[in-house]
């Protein structure tokens, strides 16, 4: 018969020895998450060290202001790709933020009915929608009701991209918000909408613009859908009823011309659009960082999703 | 749990001894707010069953009880509250000043506007300064003008112990103050829209007792001017700052009377046992 000492002693041993085994088990799960990064950063860094080392040589200032050259001749540049793809991005944003933003607001704030969740659910599915199905609709929608391609047909397509993700991440950020700010705007007897405009949406602002900057990411690099809308062009901006360049569309028909040259502004005009996006998202995460210094609920969801990207 | 005693009637205004529940009888002046047969359900649960309570004006009225009891229910149902609540319904008048606060032709918005509340955590809007923190239930409802804001702000932390130790640095981010500040500028902010009546749910449960002392001491000056309904956990508490007490038990209001009474002289067994910490 042993003591009831005797036998916590014996506890002891055991959990000393579970001690162990659990710290040798932490080492492990440590050692696979670092080789799961490192696996998911390899790809990612090579690709970027791949565009940097052959785009660099690419870049001029006659690369990037003046209009292609002949045909594997290697002279000129991408100029109207550059304009075409900041003209692009903005109307595209100008058409699917104040969309996106609006149906988060109304998922989140009145998203507790049969309406919403149907919403919801086709949201969902939006976003995961081939975008070149998205430019054969606007292909159909407008290039051929119209009788030709125009930028408003690519602005479309690429909005449509747009705010489902839009939509989805303001309502993901409305929702972290916490209740009690509700509440205490109900108890200043301020109206609903006051409430949502704000309060609720300036707490969840930084959330929101992490949201809007995927998603300008995204439409960023786009192509399929504005080959079927802007078809692409060698001139600079001539109206919204004809075709116009883009930065996709051209490093699409650089990188399929057999030429050395060519393919060397391929490459070119790839570290471009990676600058201008990077550009993009720095610059606003930049402008709203200094106005919105000492907001720690917009740092806490900056540090959420700030790796996303 | 139907041992439910309307001594109060009696107790508040001896002319006007009314055995009934009948309202009409007495001088309404009297009374700030009246709950009238209130019950509050959350689906099939019933979390207050028919609760009449009558708040005397320039007063504090403390809700005591044990966890789970109703009473910050039963607080939140005499601002409407329970709107933004999903299943919650509400079932009784809640008179303001002969106005019913339930009536289905009133909204509530104008009727909040008289009554200010404080919650539990303090819950100061994070992205706004200490000053637009107490103008926001003026600024967002269309005051513009900036005398009358400054004047407001002054006012209104005064009135809530704060401006002393915020009067140098108003733009600074309500949440950079402490969580007693906080609740304090809370209270401020309730108070900036110009409430005459003030609900405080728990406002001292989440501070420490300096913080606490000062938003009694906060209570007890306010209460000159506006009629206070308090949820509080602290007996200690409800007998410091109070006028009258209830203890409300599984829903139901067993006992309203003078706070001095029902803690010395309680006439209910149950609120004897709770009031002696026998239970709780």
């Amino acid at each position: 018969m042993i003591t009831s000492q005797q036998k916590r002693q014996e506890y002891r041993t055991l959990f000393k020895q579970n001690v162990e085994k659990r710290l040798i088990v932490d080492k492990v799960v440590r050692i696979i998450i670092f080789s799961c990064v490192i696996i998911a950063i390899i790809p990612l860094g090579s690709i970027l060290i791949e565009v940097f080392k052959n785009g660099s040589a690419a870049i001029s200032y006659e690369f990037l202001t003046a209009v292609p050259g002949s045909i594997g001749s290697g002279e000129g540049g991408i100029g109207p790709a550059i304009q075409g793809t900041l003209i692009v991005i903005g109307l595209s944003s100008v058409i699917g933020v104040p969309i996106g933003v609006m149906s988060g607001v109304f998922l989140s704030e009145y998203g507790e009915n049969k309406l919403a969740r149907t919403i919801r659910f086709f949201n969902d599915v939006f976003m995961e929608f081939p975008s070149i199905v998205l430019g054969i609709f606007a292909f159909l929608m407008i290039v051929l009701i119209l009788g030709h391609f125009s930028v408003w047909a690519g602005a479309f397509a690429l909005s449509l991209i747009m705010f489902p993700i839009v939509a989805r991440t303001t309502e993901e950020s409305l929702k972290m918000v916490p209740i009690t700010y509700r509440e205490a705007g109900t108890a200043l007897g301020l109206k609903k909408w006051v409430i949502t405009f704000r309060i609720v949406i300036s707490a969840a602002k930084s959330g929101m613009i992490t949201g809007i900057l995927l998603s300008v990411s995204r439409i960023g690099g786009e192509t399929a859908p504005l080959i079927m809308t802007i078809l692409g062009s060698s001139q600079f901006f001539r109206g919204m009823d004809v075709p116009m360049d883009a930065l996709p569309l051209r490093i699409w028909r650089l990188s399929l011309l057999p030429y050395d040259s060519a393919q060397l502004q391929g490459w070119g005009a790839a570290l471009v659009l990676i600058i201008i996006i990077l550009g993009i998202n720095l610059g606003v995460r930049y402008y709203f960082a200094r106005k919105k210094g000492n907001n720690i609920f917009g740092r806490l969801i900056k540090q959420g999703t700030g790796g996303k990207k | 749990m139907t041992a439910v005693t309307f001594r109060h009637h009696a107790s508040f205004n001896t002319s006007s001894v009314s055995k009934s529940d009948s309202f009409e009888g007495e001088k309404e002046k009297k009374y700030k707010m009246i709950a009238k047969d209130v019950t509050i359900k959350y689906g099939d649960f019933v979390a207050v069953k028919n609760i009449t309570m009558k708040f005397p004006e320039k007063s504090v009225t403390a809700l005591i009880g044990p966890s789970g009891c109703g009473k910050t229910t039963f607080l939140r149902c005499l601002n409407r509250m329970h709107d933004m609540t999903k299943g919650a319904k509400v079932e009784g008048k809640v008179m303001i000043d002969d106005i019913d606060l339930y009536d289905k032709s009133i909204d509530p918005i104008y009727h909040r506007r008289k009554v200010g509340m404080v919650f539990q955590k303090p819950n100061p809007f994070p992205t706004m300064s200490i000053y637009d923190n107490v103008t926001a239930g003026l600024k967002l409802n269309g005051i513009k003008d900036k005398k009358i804001l400054d004047e407001i702000v002054e006012d209104s932390l005064k009135m809530a112990y704060l401006w002393d130790e915020v009067k140098c640095d108003l733009k600074k981010s309500a949440i950079e103050l402490s969580g007693g500040q906080q609740q304090r500028l809370c209270i401020a902010r309730a108070l900036a829209i110009q409430p005459e009546v003030l609900l405080m749910d728990e406002p001292a449960s989440a501070l420490d007792p300096i913080a606490t002392q000062k938003i009694e001491e906060t209570i007890t000056e306010l209460k000159k001017e506006y009629t206070i309904i308090i949820v509080t956990h602290n007996m200690q508490q409800a007998v410091r700052v109070s006028d009258y007490t209830g203890f409300m038990y599984l829903g139901d209001l067993i006992e309203f009377d003078e706070t001095k009474k029902l803690f010395t002289d309680p006439k209910n067994e149950l609120t004897a046992k709770y009031v002696q910490g026998q239970f709780g």
